[in-house]
């Protein structure tokens, strides 16, 4: 039996490291929730998250930070859906998997899901807001996004279309079924679960951003009352309180907490979704 | 066989939707390098290598434009992070596959997943008003490059964690059958077959890890201290590629910020090989988390 010493010592060294390794990874964890409930939640209120900024954000709220960043992200969803649903659906549906216009087009999705998000800022700046002439706006700012979660949602709404069953296919084809009715009574459904998911993370992805906003939608508090006003979104407030405005800790804390269960009630709701409609956890 | 209008009507709104999406990238590509061409013409790629310092102008002619000290700070940014995120991240994988009781490696998978999912604004955040009072307390100035490597390998511990994770999983059971029925050890078994079975996947997660640091803007923004040079020790602080972008887009003008473009390019083009080399390894489908 002696001879198994060495490799059962070698074990018991593996598993102390493993053990370490995920102990430290939770406690900086722990660290970094406790320390944002701790600073930021004293200061939320009602008012926290109704009320205008006022003094560079040390005092007041949030309320029209909220209100832009939620206008944000209805021009990127208003954008990034159909196209994104749309080009899923040829994807899995129209042309051949290893066709080489598929090839293509994953290739170059497998490609923008990698741009940093900065550079996603220098292109809306350009883009949107100069040769479309649409300035440091919401409009300019969702539409970045827009480009920013697109394969995020193609990829998962793909894999909804690739999950229904070819029975159905076959099926609407002995029918004799037009490919529209087809796509539209019968795959679109089977594919809603993935589009949910694609959603979620892509309003996560959204959300989350900052960079790519900073010069596309802008630094402006006030309330906006156009698309093409400037608004600042949660994460800019986070980012500005942080870095440019002295004794703004406290409010930046407040906001990043907002920012987390924000995060927190949509990653819940992608959970619950993928529970209810696929039996499983999200694909990721 | 004609097919019915409606059809053609629809696969036709249908590619253009795709042709669309597949054309973004290449938007974004040509844009950065027709705003680089002045910049490019201007100043020449040869003086971003051998100009004596970073001090930008709108005039070429009265500008320096060394891009080399942002090459640097990124690539120590990157490669600090990673020595630290990559055996944590991997580690973190083989104890929820192998040493933790399936409730712990659950709740665990699931914490890798919140941290995964915390904005970078708010890692920077944390990082200015925790970690660097506390590297200050040990030497000034505290905004350092060490600051950005610690926040940065918090941020892309879970890209490895879950790739990581999910290359361990795709290892086929029969070898871990075969390594039992040998009366393999816990760790001989992990060490010897599960590891370098996974090793393609392992990799793949790594250099996609690789390619989000070296993109990360806002957390090494906020922790670095943005002061433009080489570093020479994990004290100073930084500038990343990223960062200069950031600080100096807001007020740059004409060749200036051309310059900034090109700084874009250069940070695209290091990304883009990072990803396509992590798909050529990965074989062909790429997964991001």
């Amino acid at each position: 039996m002696s001879e198994l010493e060495p490799s059962r010592r070698a074990d018991r060294r593996a598993a102390v490291v493993c053990w370490l390794v995920a102990g430290g990874v939770s406690l900086v964890f722990g660290w970094i929730l406790l320390d944002l409930l701790r600073l930021g939640l004293p200061r939320i209120s009602w008012s926290f998250l109704v009320e205008a900024p006022a003094n560079a954000g040390r005092d007041g709220g949030i309320g029209t930070v909220l209100v832009s960043t939620l206008a944000i992200l209805a021009v990127c969803l208003a954008v990034a859906v159909p196209l994104g649903l749309g080009c899923a659906a040829y994807l899995a549906e129209i042309v051949r998997r290893d066709g080489a216009f598929g090839r293509w087009i994953r290739h170059s999705l497998d490609l923008l899901a990698a741009v940093p998000s900065i550079v996603f800022g220098l292109f809306g700046t350009v883009f949107f807001c100069q040769i479309l002439g649409l300035g440091f706006s919401i409009l300019a700012g969702g539409l970045t996004l827009a480009c920013m979660v697109l394969p995020i949602l193609i990829r998962a709404t793909e894999a909804g279309f690739r999950s229904a069953p070819d029975d159905l296919r076959r099926a609407a084809a002995a029918l004799g079924l037009s490919q529209t009715a087809t796509l539209r009574h019968l795959l679109l459904p089977a594919a809603l679960p993935g589009l949910m998911v694609g959603l979620v993370l892509g309003v996560g992805r959204a959300l989350a951003e900052t960079a790519a906003l900073l010069f596309t939608s802008g630094y402006v508090t006030r309330m906006p009352t156009s698309w093409l006003d400037s608004g600042r979104a949660l994460s800019v407030h986070i980012y500005d309180l942080a870095m440019n405005v002295p004794g703004g800790e406290e409010a930046a804390y407040a906001s990043a907490l907002v920012l987390i269960v924000l995060l927190a009630l949509v990653n819940g709701a992608a959970t619950w979704a993928a529970e209810a409609w696929i039996g499983g956890r999200p694909a990721r | 066989m004609s097919r019915p209008l409606a059809d053609r009507w629809l696969t036709g709104i249908l590619g253009a939707g795709a042709v669309l999406a597949g054309l973004v990238v290449l938007l974004i590509v040509a844009f950065l390098t027709i705003e680089s061409i002045p910049a490019l013409r201007e100043i020449g790629p040869g003086r971003f290598i051998t100009d004596v310092s970073w001090h930008p102008d709108r005039d070429a002619t009265r500008g320096t434009f060394l891009l080399l000290p942002m090459v640097a700070g990124t690539g120590a940014l990157a490669l600090g992070a990673l020595l630290l995120a990559a055996p944590a991240g991997v580690v973190s994988a083989v104890f929820c596959r192998f040493y933790a009781p399936a409730p712990v490696a659950r709740a665990y998978r699931r914490l890798v997943e919140l941290l995964a999912g915390i904005p970078s604004v708010v890692y920077g955040f944390w990082g200015l008003v925790t970690l660097v009072p506390l590297l200050r307390s040990i030497e000034p100035p505290g905004q350092s490059l060490l600051a950005g490597i610690l926040v940065l390998a918090l941020m892309i511990l879970p890209t490895v964690a879950l790739l990581a994770d999910s290359a361990l999983r795709s290892v086929p059971r029969s070898l871990l059958d075969a390594a039992a029925a040998l009366g393999m050890e816990r760790w001989a078994m992990v060490r010897g077959v599960v590891l370098p079975a996974a090793a393609q996947g392992i990799t793949t997660g790594v250099l996609l890890a690789a390619a989000r640091a070296v993109g990360e803007t806002m957390a090494v923004l906020m922790v670095c201290g943005n002061v433009v040079q080489v570093p020479s020790s994990l004290f100073e602080p930084v500038r990343s590629l990223t960062a200069n972008i950031a600080l100096e887009m807001a007020y740059a003008t004409l060749d200036h910020r051309s310059a900034l473009f090109v700084t874009g390019l250069v940070l695209m083009a290091a990304v883009a090989s990072l990803t396509l080399v992590a798909a050529r390894i990965g074989g062909g489908e790429l997964r991001h988390e």
